[in-house]
């Protein structure tokens, strides 16, 4: 046996401390010895190869006798049990016989193979040289200088028409950074229940208490636009709290932005855009299920916790003349994840 | 001429005569493999991968990609009458009318998850062992990017089903592409195909589910088994197993019957999970609708640490020029996996600049002979799970009952100090393991038997281990150590060399510090002389029953 002082171990100093033994003498298996445990292991493959057959065939017999029936959920349970169990049954049983069969049957002494060195010997690594460098004579690609410039530049812009062929994935304009500024929140814009589209008057609402809403203008959308609809509802979503007069803050320029303790905020995380739902009404504490950004409704939404850092875009409310709630105007600053472009829509500037 | 050389001659020369595969037959047919269970973590990943194309283009057969609104009247009466896309309802088909569709999608999404764990762990099993190492670095690569691919593969997958969980999982997506600076915005809009979340998406992923993905992977696959087929398996190192050649089965029959065989236990095992452990029940989150959320959303595994990553950043956002910077998204979702990325592909250089050591190697490195690369090892795992963890941070919470808040904020100030704790302690219980070793060798074992001299001094017996396990204990490769190069040469030339070699040595130092050096033949000769003699010094002042002397197991010159 060769110790490990060979070309492929080069680098070690001092040699193994103890001389390599060889391979240990193979050990027999019993049913290497004994024709009888032998046997029995060919019954135990045979076995089980019979019984994936017979499972294959449950699993037709399942396929038949159980159809699926209309709101039946225990059938449908039972179909999905019994077509996995035959399925899965024959596919483990092939698969367990096969390597019984390997570890019991077929011969366990142990073979040994050569390796060859990872390197080619130099002189065919000299050919692969001299092979290349002939090519690159022969095609003059060293001379002709014009020819390698022109073709570095043709090669060079080509991935333009690549690039710009994607322009049309999606509509540019209006520039992507406006259109995300704006919602379908606008002037008089009624608040609705967002489940009964309802419109909502001040004394709906009772202290402490959250509703879910959208614009009025929502339910103007066509239905053929259903693409509009989904859109609007990604970005106007809105939260009403009340709460006490003096249970929240009223930042400068705020002042009647609320109406008897009726706060109006973004449904949008402002971290990465999910819907924010958790409301922790002794703290008047909205919390984003996904990141566990948490605003505080009753300081202006202002961050609390959590990975977000701008505040919940608030919504200015007033009541209309027929006493329901609705908005002053759209949302002073964009709804929703920063991006880079969205400092400039921040004091209401608009399409 | 026995009856299957015979059966086999015609049809084998009819091919030869097409494609000459007689010699690549004979070559190949009976080539060797080493057996070992660490093996086969590889092969669960290419058997999942199987199993992912056999059940997902069943699938495709009833999936319809499109978002396109319909009222639900299918068989699952608590959605009746919901609009819906299309894609959402023809999954509540797939589940609720196709005979097996249920089981099919079940199977699909097992085998995903089966997939990428069994990928992470393979890798996990060819860094702790060195496999890496020249000449395997192109494979590691490959095996990493394929690595990403699976992400990507389940992500988009995850997404196609349009119901309430995957829609909330492509609204952080959307957070995330809008936080990359300048062109965020835009590429947004080319993705979503206008503003989110539009009735694009799904198509769009989907082709990218079906066809350029997994094409990618399947890719990936073939080169990878095929570096592997040429380069030959790696071997644990014992007696025997040398650098020069691989010990074990031959393909064919023994592998054949082995792997094949494990390739239908793989199968099977996914589809018995499938039919006995439910997996995402999509008619329970209902359709997707933008402004809806469940609380204790959680992506699938894999996507875990990225989600988590997310959660634990601190909410850093700038505002320069006029322009926003969202660095709590844009750190955890694009810099930090890009960097690690970037690590996990360069590991192979990067050690290879801090060892030394490029020298070919086919036996594998025990995990506590390399200790402080069994140390990053380790480091890095505990970075990714407490990133995964983080990523349930609600879970631990609701489990623990610990408030959400405490669980982020420790794992804000854990993840930069644990990991290299985590290092710290490795390293040390490697090192610990290879004095054992040493000591098992020099020593012997411990017997159990505890003898009483004359003096009445005790002691334990101790049996020399056999000479195989000896060498396989002693016969790894010794650290390489880097001399610094001189400054000036003996002609007084500058070195341009100095100041990097300066570099490498220390981190050459740093690599094998407090690593056993293995003794020399020579020092082993002495050291087995000596621990012989102390036993033969023992037993001449034992008192023995019977009042013979019991000779000592024959130790070793």
């Amino acid at each position: 046996m060769t110790t490990h002082s060979s070309d492929l171990e080069p680098a070690s100093q001092g040699g193994d401390p103890l001389p390599d033994p060889g391979l240990p003498p193979h050990r027999p298996r019993l049913s290497d010895t004994d024709a009888k445990s032998a046997k029995r292991a060919e019954r135990q493959v045979a076995a089980m190869f019979g019984i994936a057959a017979l499972a294959s065939l449950g699993f037709v017999a399942a396929y038949l006798a159980l159809p699926l029936i209309e709101g039946d959920l225990v059938r449908l349970q039972l179909s999905n049990l019994a077509l996995g169990l035959t399925l899965g049954g024959a596919l483990f049983l092939i698969g367990l016989g096969a390597i019984q069969w390997a570890k019991k049957l077929m011969p366990d002494v142990e073979m040994v193979q050569e390796r060859h060195p990872f390197e080619s010997s130099p002189e065919d690594q000299a050919g692969a040289i001299a092979a290349f460098q002939a090519g690159v004579e022969e095609s003059g690609i060293g001379r002709r200088k014009l020819i390698r410039n022109s073709l570095i530049g043709g090669m060079a812009l080509l991935p333009l028409p690549i690039v710009f062929i994607l322009g049309d994935l999606g509509p540019l304009n209006p520039s992507p950074p406006r259109v995300r500024a704006s919602t379908i929140w606008g002037p008089g814009v009624r608040v609705v229940n967002d489940v009964t589209f309802e419109p909502i008057r001040p004394e709906d609402l009772q202290v402490g208490q959250l509703v879910n809403a959208m614009p009025a203008t929502y339910k103007d959308i066509p239905e053929t636009e259903h693409v509009d609809a989904l859109n609007a509802r990604a970005f106007a979503s809105v939260i009403l709290v009340r709460m006490e007069l003096d249970e929240f803050e009223v930042p400068q320029g705020r002042e009647d932005w609320d109406v008897d303790g009726i706060l109006c905020y973004s449904k949008i995380c402002t971290h990465v855009g999910c819907p924010i739902s958790l409301y922790e009404q002794q703290t008047h504490n909205m919390l984003c299920p996904c990141h566990q950004s948490t605003f505080a409704l009753a300081e202006s939404g202002k961050v609390v916790f959590g990975p977000a850092k701008r505040p919940l875009p608030q919504l200015a409310l007033e009541v209309d003349a027929e006493g329901y709630l609705a908005a002053q105007g759209d949302f002073a600053e964009p709804v929703g994840p920063s991006y880079w472009e969205r400092a400039k829509f921040e004091n209401g500037e608009r399409i | 001429m026995s009856a299957t050389t015979k059966f086999a001659s015609k049809p084998v020369a009819a091919l030869d005569q097409r494609l000459t595969i007689g010699k690549l037959a004979k070559d190949n047919l009976r080539k060797v493999f080493p057996d070992h269970w660490s093996f086969l973590l590889g092969e669960i990943a290419l058997y999942s991968f199987i199993v992912l194309l056999l059940s997902g283009t069943f699938l495709t057969l009833f999936f319809k990609p499109s978002m396109v609104e319909v009222i639900y009247q299918g068989s699952y009466v608590p959605l009746r009458g919901v609009p819906m896309s299309e894609a959402y309802a023809s999954t509540l088909d797939i589940s609720f009318d196709v005979r097996g569709g249920l089981l099919m999608r079940q199977v699909h999404h097992w085998s995903a998850l089966l997939f990428v764990a069994s990928m992470t762990v393979h890798m996990f099993r060819v860094f702790f062992t060195g496999a890496f190492r020249r000449p395997r670095e192109i494979n590691w690569s490959i095996g990493g990017v394929l690595l990403l691919m699976g992400l990507a593969a389940g992500f988009t997958g995850y997404s196609l089903p349009d119901d309430l969980l995957s829609g909330t999982g492509l609204r952080i997506i959307e957070g995330i592409v809008l936080s990359i600076p300048v062109v965020g915005t835009y590429l947004s809009f080319l993705v979503f195909g206008g503003d989110y979340p539009g009735d694009d998406i799904i198509s769009r992923l989907y082709i990218a589910h079906v066809l350029l993905v997994p094409g990618l992977i399947l890719a990936l696959v073939g080169a990878h088994l095929l570096i592997l087929w040429y380069q030959k398996h790696t071997q644990w190192p014992g007696p025997g197993r040398t650098e020069k050649n691989v010990v074990g089965y031959p393909l064919f029959p023994v592998y054949t019957a082995k792997a094949g065989g494990f390739f239908f236990v793989v199968s099977g095992v996914t589809v018995l999970m499938s039919a006995l452990i439910q997996i995402n029940p999509v008619w329970f989150w209902g359709p997707y609708d933008p402004s809806q959320v469940t609380a204790g959303t959680q992506p699938d595994w894999y996507i875990g640490w990225l989600d988590g990553m997310l959660r634990v950043m601190p909410g850093w956002e700038w505002v320069i020029f006029g322009y926003t910077l969202s660095l709590n998204v844009m750190i955890p979702s694009l810099i930090m996996p890009g960097v690690l990325t970037v690590l996990l592909l360069a590991y192979p250089a990067i050690e290879r600049f801090a060892t030394g050591d490029d020298r070919e190697h086919h036996l594998l490195d025990r995990p506590r002979n390399n200790p402080t690369r069994t140390g990053i090892g380790v480091m890095a795992i505990v970075f990714y799970g407490m990133l995964w963890l983080s990523g349930g941070n609600d879970f631990v919470a609701t489990i623990f009952q610990i408030p959400v808040n405490y669980i982020t904020q420790f794992m804000q100030i854990g993840l930069i100090v644990l990991p290299p704790l985590a290092f710290i302690i490795t390293r040390r219980i490697a090192i610990g393991l290879q004095r054992r070793d040493l000591e098992r060798v020099e020593h012997g074992r411990e017997t159990g038997v505890i003898r009483m001299t004359t003096e009445g001094e005790f002691y334990e017996e101790h049996e020399p281990v056999s000479e195989y396990e000896a060498y396989a204990l002693m016969s790894h490769p010794r650290p390489n150590m880097i001399e610094v190069e001189p400054a000036v040469d003996e002609n007084g030339v500058k070195n341009p060399n100095h100041k990097k070699s300066k570099r490498q040595a220390a981190l050459n130092r740093f690599y094998w510090n407090n690593t056993v050096q293995k003794p020399t033949a020579e020092e082993m000769h002495r050291e087995l002389d000596h621990a012989a003699h102390e036993t033969e010094e023992h037993l001449e002042h034992e008192i023995l029953p019977g009042g013979g002397h019991n000779p000592p197991e024959a130790t070793r010159h």
